[in-house]
């Protein structure tokens, strides 16, 4: 019944702010992680560079495939935002579905920016079905395919080190982010500008992609306000002894 | 016109699911057709991995016809891949072959490359203070130090008092922690479902 009660308050808070957002967007902290991402896309479109967007190996059929979805609503704004470059952005991820989707999401992304003879099928790959398999596999595009900004968002286990090492051999910018708690200890001491815990998700507010992303990210506020209030009252009714 | 079919069906088949998770017990009948469309993903999700597979040997091979770098690290790939599925198709998943292709060649690949994960990660904590000279990166690495010291087997046996009382208090703290981390994690994956549900977020190319 709880469960009920938070999805109901968190799908009417994400629809009336979308309703408001619409109206006047939100104004959001700054995160370096992002302002790097925002300079890096800039550059790979005036260098002629290419961008690699890796949304881990996230299976849609497990919780894991929130930040998976994630991924993929950012991979449709970079797309569009990418779309002038010379040197389409290439996509990896670590499942098979995933990978069709990411395919997908570019093809979108270029319909959208009315630049389709850009897409290329061969620019969402699936690079490993294992996390070392998947890692092994995207090492080579880091390093041969000139990649100047690397966008690891996705779920991913401790071989993010390898792919951050890669990155930062190459001199490339990165900006990495995951739900799980090994990769975000691993990104945290590996990468430049860390994203931690729920910044994974802000990404789509932060590169403006629309009304319901920033949206969200507010809805999440509020919800963490009053996962906390609840906390902070049944530690107190705890202490007055109060059960429930 | 397929595109708003497309939506319309994916943002339908969410809310069976998700009704017949929430309300099994008053409404059988989402149950049963959460199970059906569950069971229809899965099939789904198998045949993807071989369009996946597809999508690996097409881009190695146009590796090789373009001579970039690692082409022929892709022709190798790919003439390892039809000969383990041509084997695995005929003689099935337990011939003695496909056993010494996994024990022989991807689990002592995969452990290399664990090997040299644990390098990297050494080099990463060495190189931190360099990147990032800041208050939390110092607690980071101390936190960390303190751990190591704690955990590792001492040539002169465990600290009496010392290991116990450093493992509890980074236990406590990091418990605290990961449970604030999960916490958000959980809220964004719920907002992002929701986006999709909404068909706010198509990833299924619906926009």
């Amino acid at each position: 019944m709880t469960a009920l009660i938070v999805l109901f308050l968190a799908a009417v808070l994400l629809l009336t702010l979308t309703f408001l957002r619409r109206k006047s967007p939100a104004a959001f902290r700054k995160i370096e992680a992002y302002e790097r991402l925002n300079r890096a896309i800039g550059l790979s479109v005036e260098s002629g560079t290419r961008l690699h967007i890796s949304i881990g190996r996230g299976n849609l059929f497990t919780a894991r495939g929130g930040s998976a979805l994630a991924g993929l609503a950012m991979l449709r704004r970079l797309t569009e935002r990418t779309s002038l470059s010379d040197q389409p952005p290439i996509v990896t991820s670590g499942d098979a579905s995933l990978a069709i989707l990411s395919q997908d999401t570019l093809q979108s992304g270029y319909r959208a920016a009315r630049a389709e003879d850009q897409f290329r099928l061969t620019s969402g790959r699936l690079t490993g079905l294992t996390p070392f398999a998947f890692a092994a596999g995207t090492l080579p595009i880091i390093r041969d395919e000139g990649v100047s900004a690397n966008v690891i968002i996705g779920e991913l286990g401790a071989e993010a080190g390898l792919l951050t090492d890669a990155a930062e051999r190459k001199n490339a910018d990165l900006i990495a982010a995951s739900d799980n708690l090994t990769a975000q200890s691993v990104l945290y001491a590996a990468s430049q500008a860390p994203l931690i815990g729920e910044e994974l998700f802000a990404a789509g507010a932060y590169i403006g992609a629309g009304a319901s992303h920033e949206a969200s990210l507010q809805t999440q506020d509020i919800l963490r306000w009053l996962v906390i209030l609840a906390i902070l009252g049944g530690a107190v009714l705890k202490f007055l002894g109060v059960g429930f | 016109m397929m595109r708003v079919l497309t939506a319309a069906l994916a943002i339908a088949s969410g809310i069976i699911v998700l009704l017949g998770y929430f309300l099994r017990q008053a409404f059988p009948l989402f149950e049963q057709l959460r199970l059906l469309l569950t069971d229809w993903a899965v099939v789904i999700a198998a045949a993807a991995v071989l369009v996946g597979i597809l999508n690996l040997v097409s881009v190695q091979m146009e590796k090789l016809r373009n001579r970039q770098p690692g082409g022929l690290y892709g022709a190798l790939l790919v003439f390892a891949l039809v000969i383990t599925f041509g084997l695995g198709l005929v003689f099935g998943t337990d011939h003695p072959f496909l056993r010494a292709a996994m024990d022989a060649v991807i689990v002592p690949v995969e452990a290399s490359l664990l090997a040299i994960l644990a390098v990297t990660l050494v080099y990463a904590s060495i190189r931190l203070l360099r990147r990032r000279a800041d208050l939390m990166s110092v607690i980071f690495l101390l936190a960390m130090l303190l751990f190591l010291i704690a955990a590792m087997p001492k040539p002169f046996g465990p600290i009496p008092l010392v290991d116990q009382l450093i493992l509890d208090l980074t236990g406590i703290l990091s418990t605290a922690g990961a449970r604030g981390l999960l916490i958000g994690v959980a809220l964004g994956t719920l907002l992002t479902g929701l986006r999709v549900l909404f068909g706010m977020d198509r990833p299924y190319g619906g926009n």
